[in-house]
C-alpha cells in the first residue's frame, strides 16, 4: 500500500483535464488527436501482425489439425507427408527442456544469489556482471558454434560415441548454455526487489547469510525467479538456429520416440523449431499443411509456457503493491 | 567495574555463533561464486572455440577470395561484403519497421494508455516477443513475401530480403517498445507537471520533455534492436533464399544471405562438408566477426542504459 498520494492523483486525472481545457482556451487540439491516432495505429499494427500470424497458420494447418491430430502428435518422420508425424521433435523439445530446467535452473539461481546477496562491490564482481549482460547479447548461432566445437566435437566420446557427438546431450547442454544469462539476470532482479528489512531481521537474530538467503530471500522471490526460468524455458524451446549448428537431424530418423529411454540421450535426434525448418523447406501443398500444423502446436506450447509466466508475474506484482 | 564490561574472554568470533552454521555459508560462498564464474568460463570458451579455427582461416585463405561477386564457401568464394551488406540491408528494413511501430506503441504505452488498457495490451506484446524466430520464418516466406512484397514489388523473387527484414523487425518490435517505455517512465513525473504547469498540451510535454529526457534509453533501445537483428538467424535462412550462397546484391526484392545465415547454411552437415577445404573453418570466422560485433553495439547499448539510470 502507498501511503503517499499525489495532488495529480486526486479525482483520477479530472481535474488535470479540466485545467487543461481552460488553458487551451476551448480551441481543439488537432496535433495532439493525430499525434494519438498515429500512436494507436503502431500499436494496432503488432497486434494486427500477431492476429494474421495465428490466424494464417491455424488456416494452413487445418487439414492436419482436423483431420489427424492425433496420428500427428503420436507418428514418427516419415517421407510421405500423410504419414508424417511429431512425435520425435515433442520427445527431443522435451528433453532440451528437461536440461535448461536441470542444469540453467539451479546454476542461474546460484549465480544470481551470488552476484546480489554475496558479492561485494569491487571490480571482480563488475567484470561478472558485464560478461553476463554480454553474454545475453549474442547471437544464438554464436552459442550453436560453441556447442559444435565443446560437445559435439571436443567432448564426443561423453556426448554420444555412437551418433558422433550430435547428439540430445550436446543439444540440451548448448541450449542450457545458451540461456543462463536470462535466468541469471531474471533472477537477480527479483532478489533485489526483495526488501533489505527482510535481510537485516533475518542477520538481527544472528542468522547466516545462507540461512537468511534459504529461509527468507529465496522464498520471497521465489515466484519472480520462476516467472524468469519458465519465460527462459519457452525461449529454449522455440530456437533453432543452435541445433542446426549443433547436429538436429534433416530427413529421416529411426530412434528417438520414447519420451523416458535415457538411452536416446546420446542418440540422434531432432526437435520441434528444427522439424519445422526442415519441413519448410519441402516442397508441395501437403508439407505445407504439416509445416503449419508443426507450428501451431509449437506455438500452444511456447505460448502457454509464456502465457504462465506473465500472468504468474503480474498476480504477484499487484499482490506486493 | 561495572557489570556492564565486556569479559575481555569474549572476542567477536563468540558473537558469529555455531561453527558448523557459519562453516555451512562459507562453503556456500563457493559454491555461488562458482556458479557466478560459470560466465567468464563460457565467454572464454566461446571467445577460445571461435578463435582457433578462424585464424586457421584467415591464414590460410586467399585474399582475393575475399572479394569476389559472392559467398560461396563450397566454390572457395568468401566475400566478405556480400554477408556483410545482406546483414546490414536486413537489419534496415527490419528497423524501419521496428523503430517506428515499436517506438509509437512505447509513446502510447508510457504516456497516453490508460491503465487498464496498459494491463491489457503489454501481454500482449510480451506474447509478440515469445513467438519463435523459426515461426515467423515460415510467416514471412508464405505470408509477407507473397501478399505484402511480391504485390508491392511485382518483380520481386519468392525468397527475398524484404520479406525476411520485415520478419525480423516484427520480432524486433516488442524489444524496441519494452525498452523504450522502460525509459520514459524514468523520466520522473516532477518534469511533465512543470511542463504543464506551463501550460503546455500533452503533444508538447511528449515531444519536447518526455522524449529528450528519455533520450540515451531510446538510443539504447534502438541499438540493441540493431544488435539483435544482426544476430537472427533462421527468418532470414529460412525466407531469404540464400541457403546455398549468394551473389553481392544491393536490391532487397531479390534473395540474399547474412552473416548468421551463411553460418548456419553450411553447417547443414558440418561432419561431410563437400567441396573447398576451409568452408568449416570460414563459419568461425563469420561466428568471431559477428560476435565481435554484437559485443560493441552491447556495450555501447549498455552505457546508454546506465546513463539514464544516473540521470534519474
Amino acid at each position: 500500500m502507498s501511503v503517499m498520494t499525489r495532488p495529480a492523483d486526486v479525482g483520477g486525472g479530472a481535474a488535470r483535464d479540466a485545467v487543461e481545457r481552460r488553458l487551451k482556451g476551448g480551441k481543439r487540439d488537432v496535433a495532439g488527436a493525430l499525434f494519438r491516432v498515429v500512436l494507436l495505429a503502431a500499436i494496432a499494427l503488432a497486434l494486427l501482425f500477431l492476429v494474421v500470424l495465428v490466424y494464417d497458420v491455424v488456416t494452413d494447418g487445418w487439414s492436419v489439425l482436423s483431420t489427424r491430430l492425433g496420428d500427428f502428435l503420436t507418428s514418427n518422420l516419415a517421407s510421405q507427408p500423410e504419414e508424417a508425424g511429431i512425435k520425435q521433435a515433442l520427445v527431443g523439445t522435451f528433453w532440451i527442456g528437461v536440461f535448461v530446467v536441470v542444469v540453467s535452473f539451479p546454476l542461474g539461481v546460484a549465480a544470481a544469489v551470488y552476484l546480489e546477496e554475496y558479492a561485494e562491490k569491487g571490480r571482480f564482481t563488475n567484470i561478472i556482471d558485464l560478461t553476463i549482460r554480454n553474454l545475453a547479447g549474442v547471437p544464438s548461432v554464436v552459442y550453436g558454434i560453441l556447442g559444435l566445437t565443446i560437445f559435439v566435437n571436443a567432448l564426443r566420446p561423453l556426448t554420444g560415441p555412437d551418433s558422433g557427438g550430435r547428439s540430445l546431450i550436446s543439444a540440451g547442454l548448448t541450449m542450457a548454455i545458451l540461456v543462463l544469462p536470462i535466468v541469471i539476470i531474471t533472477a537477480a532482479e527479483s532478489l533485489r526487489a526483495v526488501p533489505s528489512g527482510l535481510r537485516e531481521a533475518g542477520f538481527g537474530v544472528g542468522a547466516t547469510r545462507w540461512e537468511v538467503v534459504k529461509g527468507h530471500v529465496i522464498p520471497y522471490a521465489a515466484p519472480g525467479i520462476l516467472t524468469g526460468t519458465v519465460l527462459a524455458l519457452a525461449r529454449a524451446l522455440g530456437e533453432a538456429a543452435p541445433l542446426i549448428l549443433v547436429g538436429a537431424t534433416t530427413g529421416y530418423l529411426t530412434s528417438g520416440d520414447e519420451f523416458f529411454d535415457l538411452s536416446a540421450l546420446q542418440e540422434r535426434y531432432v526437435a520441434m523449431p528444427t522439424l519445422i525448418n526442415d519441413w519448410a523447406g519441402q516442397p508441395g501443398a501437403e508439407w505445407q499443411a504439416n509445416t503449419a500444423a508443426a507450428i501451431v502446436v509449437l506455438l500452444v506450447v511456447v505460448l502457454a509456457a509464456n502465457a504462465v509466466a506473465i500472468l504468474m508475474r503480474n498476480r504477484f506484482e499487484s499482490r506486493r503493491m | 567495574m561495572s557489570d556492564l564490561t565486556i569479559p575481555p574472554q569474549l572476542t567477536v568470533a563468540d558473537l558469529r555463533g555455531d561453527r558448523r552454521r557459519v562453516r555451512k555459508d562459507a562453503g556456500v560462498r563457493y559454491v555461488v561464486l562458482a556458479a557466478a564464474t560459470m560466465s567468464i568460463v563460457i565467454s572464454v570458451l566461446i571467445i577460445g572455440s571461435l578463435v582457433g579455427e578462424a585464424w586457421t582461416f584467415i591464414s590460410q585463405v586467399d585474399p582475393a577470395a575475399l572479394w569476389t561477386d559472392g559467398w560461396f564457401p563450397r566454390r572457395g568464394m568468401y566475400d566478405l561484403r556480400t554477408i556483410i551488406v545482406g546483414s546490414l540491408l536486413v537489419t534496415i528494413v527490419a528497423m524501419a519497421v521496428a523503430l517506428p511501430v515499436g517506438l509509437g506503441s512505447a509513446v502510447y504505452l508510457a504516456e497516453y494508455a490508460p491503465r487498464r488498457v496498459r494491463k491489457v495490451l503489454k501481454p500482449v506484446l510480451e506474447i509478440l516477443a515469445g513467438i519463435p524466430s523459426v515461426v515467423l520464418g515460415v510467416f514471412a516466406l508464405r505470408f509477407i513475401s507473397p501478399e505484402i512484397v511480391q504485390s508491392i514489388f511485382s518483380d520481386a523473387t519468392q525468397f527475398n530480403m524484404l520479406a525476411a527484414g520485415i520478419a525480423v523487425g516484427v520480432l524486433s518490435v516488442p524489444l524496441v517498445a519494452s525498452v523504450s517505455e522502460d525509459a520514459m517512465r524514468s523520466v520522473p513525473d516532477s518534469l511533465r507537471e512543470a511542463s504543464y504547469g506551463m501550460g503546455a498540451r500533452k503533444i508538447t510535454t511528449v515531444t519536447k520533455v518526455v522524449i529528450p529526457g528519455a533520450v540515451s534509453g531510446l538510443v539504447a533501445a534502438f541499438i540493441i534492436a540493431i544488435s539483435r537483428a544482426i544476430g537472427e538467424t533462421m527468418v532470414v535462412l529460412i525466407a531469404a533464399g540464400g541457403t546455398g550462397g549468394s551473389l553481392f546484391t544491393l536490391d532487397v526484392t531479390g534473395p540474399g544471405t547474412t552473416m548468421t545465415a551463411a553460418i548456419a547454411s553450411q553447417a547443414t552437415g558440418t561432419d561431410q562438408v563437400v567441396g573447398e577445404a576451409l568452408t568449416f573453418q570460414s563459419l568461425f570466422f563469420v561466428a568471431l566477426l559477428l560476435f565481435m560485433i554484437t559485443l560493441l553495439l552491447n556495450v555501447v547499448a549498455n552505457r546508454f542504459v546506465r546513463r539514464v539510470q544516473e540521470r534519474y
